[in-house]
């Protein structure tokens, strides 16, 4: 299946919530006005003032870095697209919640057996052949469902099209190595709580940088602290052997004297 | 008599009473979640028990590691007498770090998973298998003790023959998660200050767990010197003194060249929370203890060098707290602070760590003086070589 994605246009959205509450009925979750992301709310709508009005929602990066820090490999990135939690797998370090770039993952508190909460892109309808609940519910097209290739197109056909409208930049295309949510907007990013400071490299490579020294210093510093157990400790037999033979040596003579 | 009765039964009072918060707050912890017993939100999901317990946990467990290889592997016998005080300091804190992660992690039943379920790309597993092996490697570093204390004499022998791969295969493991407790943090760039955000996370962890490892050393010594009335190894702890200032020197310098490649040197001059907490932190836990111990004075004096050393642990604490903590305060916007119950179990835990201490250090062969077995069997050694000798001529 072609990679999809969802190419949400902030100068569309006219805040009415839609999304919000077809989320909230396609997961079972409970009613709810939410403009922070909880475990109750795997999508919001923020209003910013200006009739600027964001989505929040899972990024579904191309690369994901809730993927890569789990130790236990609860999170896989589909080949459709979704980045799907197990919470059988989970033992809840939260680890994911610490380094996910956008601050999705929520998490279950109050609960005894708690679970991470995240937008898991509609997986289940997807594979039926439908589009995302939400982008379904849209009513202006702010939300659009489709290939990712498709909608980079789109995204920058609008952009050629109404340069004066737009800042020029998909958000999404390259941030933390590329996302499967894609955004345009009329109001710069970082004014709209969209983290900017962002690599265009997945983050995942930061720590794999460390972790594939790992196999090295195992090989060399083991070798390396054999080889000094090995000389110091020759040394010090030898000396002692030296010394002992020189000391018979002496109580000889001083015995043929 | 009366005033040693009377201060025993005020640190027991204070063990009783330190014990029933942390239970009540275990209790709430585990029968209604995370949620009610700390204040840790989805803006902020690691707090002191990780910071503190488990940052600095297994940092101040690093003088067990530090002290095997100065003796067994870089041969300096002269430290012998020490390491079993700092194997077991080490042994007890792991199992109080694991003890800990059963507080911290949501589902700690479940803590077996990162046995069978692998993913090597994550951090997170690998210090966890580090640790799990590394506590292992403790044990059997540890166990001769106990067999001495029990008399089973062949076991010794056994433990002896193998001690120098098990102490490399835990220098190594050491090396291994005491650095990737900073990678843990790499994947954070946009998130943890720009003080303490650093591609050589990794490197200053390791570097930081060595010098307060040896500081470790040198504060349990005088800890245990003063609870069992026993002699101070001063000359080999002003000896431990002067190998700290050599680390602290460079770390100090790698941190200075670190913050210049990455033109950070702007916000330690600026003032806000982020570079008063640095200031304190390397001013008063490096760079001050690093002045001292280049004293031979303060080296060779009891108090200067407890004081200096007191300084390296607190400056350690401040930076695994600055790391976890305070350094994502300002990116998080939640207000984190740790909750009564948080600080309650923290505090237990740490109270159940000095009483395991010093009921082993009470029942157990730990200390120098106890050692008749090594020394016999040191004479049989001696007296081997010689017939070996003899037979040579
Ligand atoms: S936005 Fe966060 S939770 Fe979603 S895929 Fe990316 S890293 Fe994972
Ligand atoms: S909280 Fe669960 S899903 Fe998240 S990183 Fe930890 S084990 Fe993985």
């Amino acid at each position: 299946m072609a990679r999809k994605a969802m190419l949400i246009d902030i100068t569309l959205c006219v805040g009415c919530g839609l999304c919000r509450d077809a989320c909230k009925q396609a997961n079972g979750l409970p009613e709810g006005e939410e403009t922070k992301l909880n475990a109750n709310a795997y999508t919001v709508v923020q209003d910013w003032g200006d009739n600027t009005f964001v989505r929040r929602v899972c990024m579904h990066c191309e690369n994901p870095t809730c993927v890569s820090v789990c130790p236990v490999g609860a999170f896989t990135k589909t080949a459709a697209g979704p980045v799907l939690y197990d919470e059988e797998k989970c033992i809840g370090c939260r680890y994911c919640m610490q380094a996910c770039p956008f601050q999705v993952p929520t998490y279950t508190w109050n609960e005894t057996s708690p679970r991470v909460r995240k937008c898991i892109f509609c997986h289940e309808r997807l594979a039926q052949g439908l589009p995302t609940a939400c982008s379904e519910a849209c009513p202006t097209g702010a939300t659009i469902f489709g290939d990712r290739d498709e909608l980079i197109a789109e995204a920058q056909k609008r952009l050629q099209e109404n340069p004066d409208k737009y800042v020029n930049h998909i958000y999404g295309l390259q941030e933390a190595g590329g996302t499967s949510v894609l955004f345009l907007s009329a109001v710069p990013f970082e004014k709209l709580g969209f983290p900017t400071n962002l690599p265009n490299q997945p983050l995942p490579m930061l720590t794999w940088n460390a972790l594939s020294k790992i196999p090295n210093i195992v090989a060399v510093g083991g070798t390396a602290l054999y080889g000094l157990w090995w000389i110091v400790n020759r040394r010090d037999e030898i000396g002692k052997l030296h010394a002992k033979l020189k000391e018979m040596e002496e109580r000889d003579h001083s015995g043929e004297a | 008599m009366k005033k040693l009765l009377s201060q025993l039964t005020f640190w027991r009072g204070l063990l009783v009473l330190l014990l029933a918060l942390g239970l009540y707050a275990t209790y709430v912890r585990f029968t209604q979640g995370l949620g009610a017993a700390t204040n840790l939100s989805d803006q902020f999901p690691w707090g002191l028990w990780i910071g503190f317990d488990i940052l600095c946990g297994v940092g101040l467990a690093a003088g067990g590691f530090t002290l095997c290889a100065i003796v067994y592997i870089f041969n300096l016998k002269d430290f012998k007498p020490i390491v079993r005080p700092a194997v077991l300091t080490a042994f007890l804190g792991y199992l109080l770090v694991i003890f800990a992660l059963m507080y911290d992690l949501g589902r700690p039943f479940r803590i077996w998973h990162a046995l069978v379920m692998w993913n090597p790309n994550s951090v997170m597993f690998e210090v966890a298998w580090c640790v799990m092996l590394y506590t292992t490697v403790l044990a059997l570093e540890f166990s001769p003790v106990l067999f001495e204390g029990l008399g089973w004499m062949k076991a010794v022998r056994v433990m002896r023959a193998i001690t120098i791969p098990l102490v490399i295969i835990g220098v190594l493991l050491s090396t291994l998660h005491q650095s990737s407790l900073g990678s843990l943090f790499l994947i954070v760039p946009e998130k943890l200050h720009p003080l303490w955000y650093s591609s050589l996370l990794p490197v200053f962890f390791f570097l930081s767990a060595l010098g307060v490892g040896c500081a470790m050393v040198i504060f349990e010594s005088f800890m245990s010197s003063r609870a069992f009335k026993r002699e101070i190894e001063m000359p080999l702890l002003s000896q431990l003194g002067r190998v700290m200032v050599v680390i602290l020197l460079i770390y100090t310098v790698m941190k200075i060249q670190d913050l210049f490649d990455r033109h950070a040197f702007a916000a330690v001059f600026t003032l806000s929370l982020e570079s008063t907490l640095y200031w304190i932190e390397m001013g008063f836990g490096v760079l001050l203890p690093m002045i001292l111990l280049s004293f031979r004075k303060v080296r060779l004096q009891q108090t200067g060098l407890f004081v200096s050393a007191l300084l390296v642990v607190i400056g350690f604490v401040l930076n695994r707290m600055n790391v976890s903590i305070t350094g994502m305060e300002g990116w998080a916007q939640a207000g984190y602070f740790p909750s009564w119950m948080e600080i309650a179990v923290t505090v237990m835990i740490v109270a159940l760590g000095f009483t395991a201490f010093a009921l082993a250090a009470r029942y157990l062969p730990v200390f120098p003086k106890a050692e008749p077995e090594s020394q016999a069997i040191e004479a049989v050694h001696l007296r081997e070589e010689k017939l070996a000798l003899e037979m040579m001529k």
